[in-house]
């Protein structure tokens, strides 16, 4: 089987206080984490591994739970200017999520008329979702219009943290706001139902690239914000295979919790067995076994 | 393009254009009923066996209610997305007040998920996602009864989802004089089942199969709950009838079908009308053809030989099992040919022909 990479570059020093980050410094994981999957020495190179200046490109981030919870602005802005200096054009970028309400909270900025940077979710006025279901087992659901018609590939941006139900939401889980029914999908930890969502074709193949939010990490009590299970970890983590990276994320989760006395989410009966479930020979989305999986780590 | 939910003609085409432009804007915020208060800001919903662990934020299987910093809301209280004016027979209810109208209104949202729902487009999406009107329940007494009817039907969706809404519709058409019945899969906790029976005045439950296997893979749902609601209800003495959608291959085995009414005849006695009907592809069984019409016969002749006495087939418009028969002497003491009423042989409740009580509320 062929080795997924995962990049995690992490230093505290990204942190200014405890509201803002050191843009210029959170560029520069970005773009590490970028060259190191990639063996490239040039971001635009890196970028052209899996996107193209034709493609439209959507920017799947997670709002759920408000501003301290949600994939930060910051982050996607970061990896967006890698793209904008590579010569992509703004507007082919699109920064989505389910609702406006939600992106608004997070700090999002949305824009879907003027130039630059478009940013909106499912909930517009002129969007809303496909009229034909997609299904595969388990699952049966509207995709938004946002994936059939307004762009062609996906740049994942989730957060990782803590999810009471799931165990853990990052990358795979993300998708889950992408459909119109996603409260359907919360029974048995999520399982099989993300990784039977993530099975979709139109999902498999759109998404190329992950770059996981794990700045501040929500390791007990999500996917709401609780200030006590709540840390500063100052990483990014990416990669290409979005069950390797919710393995390592997984990993993350469980070494802060062990850090502070909590028990594995194992222990605690939320094992987030959909990840193992999308590494399945069925579904196939990916790696969890260790040895196929080639984590580089990049203390800055 | 919009969001295109809402299939067929107009669902507000009775209300006047000028209450019809009061479209609702925002969601409810109406604390839900049944849940409590767990720690940090988590709760637990108790309305439905689902009892779904809700954190701050999130929203339940249903859709519709939503934590928000621990505290449970009930969202679309007075959001009507669907109404209409409907023969009480469309229910189906054939033994409660035949002939009649009901004002029949549902919110979006459903605590299942059956694969064959016909109402998806309502049942199976968020509030946000089709056009809610605001209806306050004084507002839908007060169409009821503008527009003739004599009740007010809790239908299209799942009514349990909108209970909160619902209980104060009851009880404001109680308060004109109109009668109030749902339609529902009956996946209700027993104690808002039972407060919600003091404000009902009938109960049509779709039994939607006899197997846990059934009820989790076509359902995500459970078999039992809903026979401890049937049996309850029983009980409680409203009145209920039942309707078994025959899904080909899924839920049509004659031995599950004579289980099921050997349980009935048991549990819940002979003269709880039991109406088969036909499946026609929808949402996410299309690939099923519809239920051949000998099944539903070869269903009803097993009813009926179990010894259930009131056995219908159900969406064959002409069909003569769509006749209510009296149990005693065999004649026609109601006729139908699909919603209409063709002929009413019943004196206060009674065969015209033999004098025997045919159960039901007939006025």
């Amino acid at each position: 089987m062929k080795k997924s990479k995962v990049i995690i570059v992490r230093t505290l020093k990204v942190f200014k206080n405890s509201e803002k980050v050191d843009f210029n410094l959170l560029q520069e994981m970005v773009e590490k984490a970028l060259l190191a999957l990639t063996n490239e020495k040039d971001s635009r190179e890196a970028l052209f591994h899996f996107y193209n200046p034709s493609d439209r490109i959507g920017m799947k981030v997670n709002c759920l739970g408000g501003k301290k919870v949600a994939t930060s602005p910051e982050v996607v802005y970061a990896t967006f200017n890698l793209f904008r200096k590579a010569g992509f054009d703004d507007k082919k970028f699109l920064v989505w999520d389910r609702s406006n309400r939600e992106l608004k909270d997070a700090g999002f900025s949305l824009n879907s008329n003027s130039g630059g940077l478009k940013c909106y979710g499912t909930d517009s006025s002129d969007v809303g979702y496909a009229q034909d279901f997609i299904t595969h087992r388990d699952v049966g659901s509207l995709l938004t219009n946002i994936m059939t018609d307004r762009t062609n590939l996906q740049l994942n941006v989730p957060i990782l943290k803590d999810h009471t139900l799931a165990g853990v939401t990052c990358a795979l889980k993300n998708f889950f706001g992408a459909i119109h029914n996603p409260n359907k999908y919360h029974g048995n930890g999520c399982d099989p139902f993300v990784a039977d969502l993530n099975s979709i074709p139109q999902i498999r193949n759109q998404q190329k690239l992950i770059v996981v939010d794990a700045l501040r990490i929500q390791y007990h009590g999500g996917p709401a914000y609780h200030p006590q299970w709540y840390e500063n970890y100052g990483a990014i983590i990416a990669g290409s295979d979005p069950v390797a990276v919710d393995f390592i994320g997984y990993g993350i989760i469980d070494e802060i919790r062990k850090k502070h006395n909590l028990p594995s989410l194992e222990k605690a009966g939320r094992k987030p067995n959909y990840i193992f479930t999308a590494a399945d020979p069925e579904h196939n989305l990916g790696n969890t076994a260790l040895e196929n999986i080639e984590l580089v780590e990049i203390n800055l | 393009m919009a969001p295109q939910f809402l299939t067929g003609s107009d669902p507000f085409n009775f209300i006047p254009q000028a209450y019809a432009q009061i479209r609702a804007t925002d969601l409810s915020h109406v604390e839900a009923m049944y849940y409590k208060k767990l720690d940090y800001k988590e709760v637990e919903c108790e309305l439905c066996p689902r009892k779904c662990k809700v954190g701050n934020k999130e929203r339940g299987y249903c859709g519709v209610r939503e934590n928000e910093e621990g505290t449970y809301y009930t969202l679309v209280h007075s959001r009507v997305c669907s109404a209409g004016v409907d023969p009480i027979e469309k229910k189906p209810f054939f033994h409660y007040l035949p002939g009649t109208k009901a004002f029949s209104i549902a919110t979006a949202g459903c605590n299942m998920n059956c694969k064959f729902c016909q109402n998806w487009q309502i049942s199976q999406v968020r509030p946000e996602q089709v056009e809610n009107y605001y209806l306050p329940p004084e507002e839908v007494a007060r169409y009821a009864k503008g527009n003739d009817c004599v009740s007010i039907a809790y239908t299209y969706s799942e009514p349990v989802i909108f209970y909160e809404y619902m209980l104060d519709c009851a009880r404001a058409g109680h308060k004109d004089g109109l009668k109030s019945v749902i339609v529902t899969a009956g996946y209700i906790e027993h104690d808002p089942l039972v407060e919600l029976c003091k404000n009902l005045d009938a109960v049509k439950v779709d039994f939607k199969g006899f197997t846990e296997k059934y009820y989790k893979e076509v359902c995500s749902c459970e078999l039992k709950p809903i026979m401890d609601v049937l049996v309850e209800l029983k009980k409680i003495g409203i009145w209920t009838e039942i309707v078994y959608l025959m899904v080909p291959t899924l839920n049509d085995d004659m031995k599950d079908i004579k289980r099921m009414c050997e349980w009935m005849k048991t549990d819940l006695g002979t003269d709880v009308p039991l109406h088969l009907t036909r499946f026609h592809p929808m949402y996410l069984l299309k690939n099923l053809p519809p239920t051949p019409v000998s099944s539903l016969e070869q269903a009803r002749q097993i009813a009926l030989e179990t010894g259930l006495n009131y056995v219908y087939v159900g969406n064959v418009p002409g069909h003569e099992a769509e006749n209510t028969y009296c149990h005693k002497c065999g004649k026609i003491v109601v006729g139908r040919i699909g919603y209409s009423i063709t002929q009413m042989n019943l004196n206060n409740g009674k065969c015209k022909f033999c004098g025997e009580p045919i159960p039901g509320v007939w006025s």
